[in-house]
């Protein structure tokens, strides 16, 4: 009977290693703690089911080990239990699906107050760009990209000038307002992924994908690459950091805009020229 | 066993043709009768020299064993990959000769041998061509010749694919779903010839399965003996059946992947790359879409998870009913539920894409069908249960093995519902969560299949039982061994760390996982180790096992009833077999024994009350 009582202490160990474990998702710091309600959901649904299956077969293997002179039933169909466990599954699996798409419904509409961030990858890094005053991102274009103009902006774009540039790999976000993240990618896949918001989306070359989430901690925050893309995956990294809407203002007063850039580019080649003809 | 086979029993069988030729409304149907054949026997090609005998080999029985032996041949460098992988993982510090370049080669190939070289042609080309002739009841597959080619096609496959090794920048790092424009740009190891050689092994590999593949299912749909229909094969054949037909519709869609991004890395086409800033300078690709071979990939990915699994639910469920000494519960409600969740893994392979950056409104449906594939999944996994329910259960190598597919496959399956709740995938995806996920579903539990299958038909291959000690330490070690790696594996998932990361760094909550990952690395070490069991058991047994005889299960399928065991080419010597029921009558009431062969006519077990099938 040994194999019964193994097969027992391992859906024991199962559950007891879920109630002590030391590893277990990190504090939610993003209006998205609906997902993990929803894993919870489904943790008792299907942790439930797990364990009556399990426990089932173990109680099996107990009462029905085999035995010379016993004869097993012979029984090739029940079609009412059989019903009866179709529609109890249907039921389950609704339960588990009305959640899930209700969140996912509100994943894809985005707030319209949200504030719309560019956030470029490359092998292997993140640049990103916040619109100006105007609220609204300069179109861009991977051929115009240079060092001039780091984000490829389409220099007949009014919308571009007052684009902000944040020249870190860190960017910083107002607490409790909703960003929109506008995701482009100049070479492969990459995908921009804070493990505390819970959010993420795959960056794609050739268009533009986004994904939306409120921040609701302040503090600072690790961004990670969740797509393979190549060998300097692992190290590319990148930083969010959360400010109240004061220390957030300060900071967007000292960030340049795409005209600073231009203006002080023009000073530099004036400057040059002067030299030159000198 | 071989008086199944004498003349009475066919002598019988033609005489009641007589009857109702002749039209007789008057007389009483005879009992034993059986359709007679509609097509005449083939002829088969026997081979006589070593060569033609063993090496290019027409009798399906060698083609599967060929199989096998390849598959686990390359299976075993998969493992091996594994072990390097996981001791970077674990101990970084002892695995100083891997850089992050070997590393994602490992992970790569690791991926694509052990999901297309292993599983499926073990699957399929192993246990497929060893059992369906056996199993419907034929001589041999339909085209054997045909049969030899696409074994000789894998072998050109496999060697195409290990020869990635010694090619200069190794094999392709690009992850085993080789997504482009990574795949075929530089800053992944293996850009150049790896990924040409991989995209050449791959359409190999898909030209030599259609071929095998055309073989398992006309041989299914055109050579089963007389009185075997459809709905009294074993599920075994209808699992493998039905995963055929699967391959048959997804691998085109992998070859054309394949064939696209060869074409835009060798002649310069822009199908998957749009307009590329490397280094710099602008490359001149344009306009093609990465997400297109996304959706190529995983038209194929999705259903070739099916194609792994419906094999598997089909032994399992022999396997489970054969040693429970019962009838499998609810048989049809097993075979729709096999085609169902065949033709519903067709519309669910953007499930893999959901944070892809396609147009997330697809989230809605893909979630939806995903789900409700759920309903005849767990309806396969209650039949399991219930067939041991009241059974008469031996619980010998080959039920252990059950038991801990069981195990595997449920927890397996709930954490898929997780990942395709579509919503709930977003915070998961790309984690260790994911990693775990699929292999409890279609690593571990297919294996564990895939072991007990071994153990249960390697009587019919050698005639020699293994040993069920050594079994149960090889069971023991794999099942517990293979648990703790992947059940905490989840739970670094949860705390976000992403998986192919070549190393974690120090952020605060990936360094928590140091602990965890030696433990698996260790736990991953034992595992494979475990394996050498077996090969022991095998040798051993080969050379002084204990002669299995005829039907050492006391199963009633026709794979068991040859007139010599092991089978000899022609399987059935003079005569084919008649079937006159299906393959699940365990235990049947008022018989002699608890089991009533598939050969045997219902007028020799006249007391008994057997269900009509």
């Amino acid at each position: 009977m040994h194999a019964g009582i193994i097969f027992f202490l391992v859906i024991l160990g199962s559950v007891l290693f879920h109630i002590f474990t030391p590893w277990y998702w990190t504090d939610v710091a993003s209006n998205w703690g609906g997902m993990d309600d929803t894993i919870t959901l489904t943790f008792w649904i299907g942790g439930g089911v797990f364990i009556a299956v399990c426990l089932f077969m173990v109680y099996c293997v107990f009462k029905f080990s085999y035995k010379e002179d016993r004869k097993a039933e012979y029984k090739p169909e029940d079609k009412k239990l059989e019903r009866i466990l179709t529609w109890a599954t249907t039921l389950g699996v609704a339960a588990l699906l009305a959640p899930g798409l209700i969140i996912w419904n509100q994943y894809v509409n985005v707030p319209k107050n949200a504030i719309e961030i560019d956030v470029m990858a490359w092998q292997w890094g993140w640049q990103y760009r916040l619109p100006g005053e105007d609220g609204k991102l300069g179109t861009t274009k991977v051929v115009n990209i240079n060092d001039d103009n780091p984000f490829g902006i389409n220099l007949d774009d009014p919308y571009g000038n007052d684009d902000v540039m944040i020249q870190s790999d860190v960017i910083n976000l107002e607490n409790n307002r909703p960003v929109k993240i506008l995701l482009r990618s100049v070479d492969v896949l990459h995908n921009w992924y804070v493990p505390q918001f819970r959010a993420k989306m795959d960056a794609v070359p050739g268009i533009v994908t986004y994904y939306w989430f409120e921040p609701n901690k302040v503090g600072e925050f690790e961004v990670l690459c969740a797509e393979y893309c190549g060998v300097g995956h692992y190290a590319m990294r990148g930083g969010v950091e959360v400010q109240d809407k004061q220390d957030y203002d300060n900071w967007l007063q000292q960030q340049e805009t795409f005209s600073d850039l231009i203006a002080k580019q023009e000073i530099l080649e004036t400057s040059k020229t002067k030299l030159a003809k000198k | 066993m071989s008086e199944d086979f004498n003349d009475n029993k066919t002598i019988q069988a033609q005489s009641s043709e007589t009857i109702s030729g002749g039209g007789g409304s008057g007389l009483s149907p005879d009992k034993d009768y059986v359709r007679p054949a509609e097509i005449s026997e083939q002829d088969l090609y026997h081979g006589h020299s070593f060569i033609t005998k063993w090496v290019f080999c027409q009798d399906a029985k060698v083609i599967g064993v060929q199989y096998f032996l390849l598959a686990t041949f390359t299976g075993i460098i998969g493992l091996i990959l594994s072990w390097l992988m996981r001791l970077q993982l674990g101990f970084p510090e002892l695995a100083g000769f891997m850089t992050a370049e070997h590393y994602y080669q490992f992970v790569t190939m690791h991926g694509m041998i052990m999901v297309v070289y292993f599983l499926t042609a073990l699957f399929l080309g192993g246990f497929g061509n060893f059992l369906i002739p056996l199993m419907v009841g034929a001589r041999d597959m339909v085209f054997p010749y045909l049969n030899m080619v696409s074994f000789w096609m894998f072998f050109v496959a496999v060697g195409v694919l290990l020869a990635s090794f010694f090619v200069p920048g190794g094999p392709t790092g690009s992850g085993w779903t080789l997504y482009p424009p990574q795949a075929i740009l530089e800053g992944t190891p293996g850009s150049g010839y790896g990924i040409m050689l991989m995209c050449i092994s791959l359409i190999l590999f898909v030209a030599g399965f259609t071929m095998g593949g055309l073989n398992y299912l006309i041989t299914v749909l055109q050579a089963r003996t007389r009185g075997m229909t459809l709905m009294r094969m074993p599920l075994t054949v209808w699992g493998i059946f039905t995963a055929t037909v699967l391959a048959m519709l997804a691998f085109p869609a992998l070859l054309v992947g394949a064939l696209m991004m060869s074409l835009d890395n060798v002649l310069g086409t822009s199908f998957f790359m749009p307009t590329i800033l490397k280094a710099g300078e602008v490359l001149e690709y344009g306009g093609g879409s990465p997400i297109l071979f996304q959706h190529l990939f995983w038209f194929f990915g999705h259903p070739e998870v099916y194609i792994v699994a419906l094999p598997a639910f089909g032994i399992i469920s022999d396997l489970i009913s054969v040693h429970a000494r019962k009838n499998i519960f609810g048989y049809r409600m097993m075979v729709w539920a096999i085609v169902g969740i065949g033709a519903l893994s067709f519309f669910v392979w953007a499930h893999h894409m959901y944070v892809s950056g396609m147009n997330p409104w697809f989230g809605f449906f893909f979630a939806t069908t995903t789900l409700i594939i759920a309903v005849p999944t767990a309806m396969k996994v209650y039949n399991w249960i219930l067939t041991l329910w009241r059974g008469n259960i031996r619980l010998n190598t080959v039920m252990l093995w059950c038991l801990g597919f069981i195990v595997t496959f449920v927890n397996g399956g709930i954490t898929g519902i997780f990942l395709g709740n579509v919503s709930v995938d977003v915070p998961l995806s790309d984690t260790y969560f994911v990693i775990a996920h699929f292999h409890m579903v279609m690593g571990i539990a297919p294996l564990m299949v895939i072991m007990g299958a071994v153990y249960h038909w390697f009587p019919l291959v050698s005639g020699r039982l293994l040993d069920e000690k050594l079994g149960k330490w090889h069971f023991w070690l794999t099942f517990l061994g293979a648990y703790s790696i992947y059940f905490p594996m989840h739970y670094l998932g949860f705390i976000g760390v992403p998986r192919r990361y070549f190393e974690m760094y120090d952020s605060p909550y990936m360094t928590s996982a140091v602990g965890m990952n030696e433990f698996i690395s260790i736990a991953a070490f034992i595992v494979g180790a475990a394996q050498l069991i077996l090969m022991y058991n095998i040798i051993k047994t080969l050379k002084v096992g204990k002669p299995a005889g005829h039907n050492p299960w006391k199963a009633c399928s026709l794979e068991w009833l040859t007139p010599s065991v092991p089978p000899e080419h022609g399987n059935w010597g003079d005569k084919l077999p008649i079937v006159h029921r299906w393959a699940y009558d365990f235990s049947v009431p008022g018989a002699k024994e608890d089991f009533i062969t598939q050969t045997t006519p219902p007028s020799e077990v006249a007391n008994t009350e057997v269900e009509k099938t």
